[in-house]
């Protein structure tokens, strides 16, 4: 089916929207100052929430893996990132990431419980999701590879992306909220240069570094109405992979953030 | 008395009596345990491994002469259950791992109970034998065939004492019928059948019949990619043939009614208990799946574990469960890292004692707990070989909780989660308790006066 055909419609899409929208954002002046204001103030809510998503996908690609996943594990980290893909909709920070890299592998195949429940019957049916051999392949190479490092690199959302597009298939374009090629490149990136070691080890160990992720991620839904700081908390991260600078320095950027939340 | 401990069951004091397995500080994966289950009578104690062994211990005899003494615990029969398998159609390893093990009633002077791995079930018949038959007039001692022309005289065989031999023999093999893990096999109170539960289906058997099983339970989405929730665990009421009940990962129970229709896709109660708004968080379905269900002994509560708490629901009562019991509250802040080291889906299983009125759970760094439903007290005990001397009493231990550390108690950074018990099992009558600590087994006694 053509991918390139689909990709074009989001693209075009998400344009649309975004110009159609464009001028009624700027009418409401106060609110950018709200957001710049709520910005200066930056809470690691997003940071951290990006960070469990990406070790939530890491987990999901190490299921993938296996012929026959640990299914309860497999589901309930499944929905974990339905979870934060459904806040981040609503939040505006799944679109914002969609809109950067508009066009790539939709999460929801990665989330897709098919993969993870394959039985050999179905397999023969031919209902082998197409996805799974692209997975593979990806994930050859990651057999083995050194724990302690990975774990900080997969999950450092400032660590630079790479924005090069994999095609993986699209197979409603609709639906296709959002993607998270760009992370998961990465992880393989990182997972690829590694030395040797066994996957299993890769989770093995504490992360230090999570104890603070607990206070701010347990209990934190309660209190979730960040409302716009959020998109601009985490957009600097997300779309700048030269610059780490502040965004409300970049008048482009600025503009693009008002974009985005028009759209939300 | 020991301060802390309390009334908990009419000042019952726990005491050391016995730990099995080796003290080596390697531990081999096989050597395991990953199941602890006491017969009906309570005279046998059956644990199953990683490793596809099944080890039955026996009660021996109380002596008289020894009335401080009481009735331990010692190897009674030892045989390989599973071994491990290789499908070759989906290439793929099949675990040796006894996942559950269920005693059948005694009827004879054998017992029978079932074994599971994550596809096949299997019933072991476990016999003694303390005569062999001699005399026959066809064979000789060894069993050869005599000369017929040898034989000159008829003579009536008889049966002369040997050693005590204890012999398994597996007598059913209920294979082919799962495409996902077994994770609970339950023995209907008919005798006759039982079920064996995956994570999407739940099947019915007839012990006579390994060919065929009845699927009455199938949650398999027609696209697995709606997959959002799994059964993770199953059992039958102890009284009630018709009536069995399981638990999903999105933390709720249903009460299905094996009379209404053939397949019990439609439950005839719903426990689920609304969500705490001000508990939410990115892991609160995780924490909410319930890792263990189990009837109590009266039939009229069940009991359901999920990975913080313990809950009592009455059957009359679905809308909120009637107890609910912190079992590490202090973990709560810890979820991330939990999440991050899985030790967030570990399936802690829980147990009540013989009169319903206590229950027994899990914990990490060889902790268990124990709470007293009437007196609604609570304890933490440790499994550890350290003050491992016959009847010594248990200390009670405390985990502290932010702020200053008081002797004798463990912060919660200093836990160690790779010390799980996961499995402990309680006596049907009396205060006798098995508790699963990675390779080791050990088993607690009240104290007598």
């Amino acid at each position: 089916m053509g991918e390139e055909e689909g990709l074009h419609q989001t693209q075009l899409l998400d344009t649309m929207f975004v110009r159609g929208l464009k001028r009624k954002c700027f009418d409401g002046e106060e609110d950018i100052e709200g957001t710049l204001a709520g910005f200066k103030a930056i809470p690691s809510y997003n940071l951290q929430r990006q960070s469990l998503l990406d070790m939530s996908l890491v987990k999901l690609q190490l299921c993938h893996m296996l012929v026959e996943p640990n299914l309860c594990r497999s589901v309930l980290i499944a929905n974990t990132v339905r979870q934060i893909q459904e806040e981040m909709t609503q939040d505006g920070t799944w679109q914002m990431i969609n809109t950067q890299s508009a066009g790539q592998t939709s999460l929801d195949r990665l989330v897709s419980t098919d993969i993870l429940c394959r039985s050999s019957k179905e397999q023969a049916e031919g209902k082998l999701v197409p996805v799974y051999s692209t997975f593979t392949k990806d994930c050859e190479g990651t057999q083995s590879q050194d724990n302690s490092e990975i774990m900080s690199t997969v999950t450092s959302p400032q660590a630079p992306r790479n924005l090069q597009s994999n095609m993986w298939e699209m197979e409603n374009p609709q639906e296709n909220r959002g993607n998270f090629q760009k992370s998961l490149d990465q992880i393989f990136e990182t997972l690829e240069n590694k030395s040797p070691n066994t996957v299993e080890d890769l989770f093995s160990e504490v992360d230090n570094s999570y104890y603070d992720l607990d206070t701010v991620l347990t209990g934190m839904m309660s209190n979730t109405k960040m409302g716009h700081c959020d998109v601009l908390e985490t957009f600097p991260s997300q779309t700048t992979t030269n610059s780490n600078s502040n965004c409300k320095s970049d008048l482009n950027e600025l503009d693009h953030i008002v974009e985005i939340l028009v759209e939300s | 008395m020991i301060p802390g401990f309390g009334n908990l069951m009419q000042d019952v004091l726990w005491c050391f009596s016995q730990v099995k397995g080796t003290i080596d500080i390697g531990v081999t994966e096989a050597d395991i345990i990953s199941t602890v289950e006491f017969n009906h009578t309570g005279e046998l104690l059956a644990t199953g491994d990683k490793g596809g062994r099944v080890v039955i211990f026996q009660r021996e005899q109380e002596s008289k002469n020894q009335p401080h003494r009481r009735g331990e615990y010692n190897v009674y029969s030892t045989f390989q259950s599973h071994e491990p398998e290789f499908d070759y159609l989906k290439s793929l390893e099949i675990e040796e791992k006894i996942n559950k093990i269920r005693w059948l009633p005694q009827q004879n002077a054998a017992y029978f109970l079932l074994s599971t791995n994550d596809k096949t079930v299997k019933l072991w018949k476990v016999s003694e034998r303390d005569k062999r038959p001699e005399g026959y007039n066809l064979k000789d001692e060894d069993g050869r065939f005599r000369d017929p022309s040898m034989i000159t005289m008829l003579r009536v065989p008889v049966l002369r004492p040997m050693d005590l031999m204890v012999e398994a023999t597996p007598r059913r093999v209920f294979a082919n019928a799962h495409t996902y893990h077994i994770n609970s096999i339950s023995v209907n109170s008919d005798y006759e059948t039982y079920m064996s539960a995956d994570d999407l289906r739940i099947n019915l058997w007839n012990f006579e019949i390994t060919n065929q099983s009845f699927n009455i339970v199938d949650i398999k989405p027609a696209n697995m990619e709606e997959l959002t929730e799994v059964i993770t665990a199953a059992e039958f009421h102890p009284h009630h043939c018709n009536t069995f009940v399981y638990s999903s990962s999105k933390g709720t129970i249903r009460l299905c009614d094996m009379r209404a229709s053939a397949l019990c896709d439609r439950h005839s109660k719903f426990f689920e208990e609304p969500e705490d708004p001000s508990n939410r968080s990115f892991f609160s379905e995780i924490i909410s799946s319930i890792s263990d269900v189990k009837f109590s002994h009266s039939g009229r509560y069940i009991m359901t574990r999920d990975y913080l708490t313990v809950k009592v629901w009455d059957l009359n009562m679905e809308n909120r469960p009637i107890e609910t019991y912190q079992v590490h509250d202090y973990l709560r802040s810890k979820l991330c890292s939990l999440y991050e080291n899985d030790c967030i889906f570990d399936k802690f299983e829980c147990v009540w004692n013989g009169s319903d009125s206590v229950i027994m759970t899990g914990s990490y760094n060889n902790f268990f707990r124990m709470f007293d439903r009437n007196t609604k007290r609570d304890v933490t005990l440790e499994a550890s070989r350290e003050n491992s001397k016959p009847r010594a009493i248990l200390k009670p231990r405390k985990v502290c909780v932010g702020g200053k550390r008081k002797k004798d108690e463990i912060s919660v950074d200093s836990l160690d989660f790779s010390k799980k018990i996961l499995h402990t099992a309680w006596h049907p009558s009396e205060n006798i308790i098995a508790v699963a600590a990675t390779n080791n087994l050990y088993i607690f006694q009240d104290k007598v006066n």
